[in-house]
């Protein structure tokens, strides 16, 4: 038996933002559309933009570029429908991508310690060293929320 | 061998709704919430100015017996382009008349979505849900949204020291003939 074949394969999606790649866990991914009128109305939820129709649901848009990449891409050809992780439930979001997407099967490295919490682990393929991007902690949510109400009490104590 | 007897698909449940439009913003709230439609001219003559620190969406009050209704400037309170409002709706079992721009129509809602639970910040105060009407997407407001306990506590203590500093303009008036 082969090395490579101890390992576990997964299958991830590759999913492009402007120059750089990313991967998300195939098991948490619904589609992938093209582009839909995006109803906005007002929030105070950083990060999201408003929300799409699609098969009858309401899907929230959240635009991951910025947290990702230092600045907001405007150019969008797709949408990756994700299955993001709440504490009690499981809900679709959307995501904007700027590129077509990729199913690979390869093994990924844990994370370390070091990495952001957004980074669920690396792999490798063609050449690069991609980050496998956690849902959970990238997007927003009501556990994001209470952190950042959190750090903002923290600032406010310190002198 | 018999068929089982067709379940009768139960009647969806349904609501009427009002679509309005804030800041040219379109919004929806249940009809039932809504207890009287006033032109926010004829409430003009019988508005109190008020002045609530930190609290720039309440500018007037309305007497009412012994009620008091904050007329909540709705393009604020989403933080929209402030328009010049021209409608009230006085909304039942609050304490508030939200200042709107206009009605747009009536409609029936068959189904309320929760708001994603991507939305975490004061919107999930805003909002009962989103409803889906003629391929578009409107937030339906929750009529209790528009002021929170605290912001009532603070614009009750406003009230108070506006009628206390009146009560003590008269009596200085009344002294002074």
């Amino acid at each position: 038996m082969t090395v490579s074949a101890e390992l576990e394969l997964r299958s991830f999606v590759l999913l492009r933002l402007g120059e750089r790649r990313f991967a998300v866990s195939a098991n948490q991914i619904a589609e992938l559309v093209p582009p839909s009128r995006i109803f906005r109305f007002p929030h105070r939820t950083p990060k999201l933009e408003g929300v799409i129709l699609r098969r009858g649901r309401i899907v929230p848009v959240c635009d991951v570029s910025e947290m990702l990449l230092g600045k907001r891409l405007t150019s969008r050809r797709f949408y990756l429908i994700a299955m993001r992780n709440y504490a009690t439930q499981r809900e679709w979001i959307a995501i904007p991508v700027t590129g077509e997407c990729e199913l690979i099967n390869t093994d990924m490295m844990a994370a370390a310690e070091s990495d952001a919490p957004h980074v669920a682990g690396w792999l490798s393929h063609d050449g690069d060293v991609i980050e496998v991007l956690n849902l959970d902690t990238l997007t927003p949510g009501p556990e994001q929320a209470l952190a950042e109400a959190a750090a903002a009490q923290r600032a406010e104590a310190q002198p | 061998m018999r068929l089982a007897a067709p379940v009768k698909p139960s009647p969806a449940k349904t609501e009427q709704i009002i679509l309005f439009r804030v800041s040219g913003q379109l919004f929806a709230v249940s009809s039932a919430s809504v207890q009287e439609v006033r032109s926010a001219d004829s409430m003009s003559g019988a508005a109190i100015e008020i002045n609530a620190p930190g609290l720039r969406k309440v500018r007037h009050v309305v007497r009412r017996g012994d009620r008091s209704l904050f007329i909540v400037n709705g393009a604020m309170h989403f933080g929209l382009h402030a328009v010049e409002g021209a409608l009230l709706f006085v909304l039942r079992k609050t304490r508030t008349a939200l200042l709107i721009d206009g009605i747009e129509k009536m409609a029936t809602m068959t189904r309320l979505q929760a708001l994603p639970l991507s939305f975490c910040h004061e919107e999930r105060q805003w909002y009962r849900g989103l409803t889906a009407l003629d391929q578009s997407v409107v937030p339906v407001v929750h009529p209790e949204g528009f002021l929170s306990p605290e912001e009532l506590a603070l614009l009750d203590a406003a009230l108070l020291e506006a009628d206390n500093s009146a009560a003590a303009d008269l009596e200085e008036t009344e002294s002074a003939q």
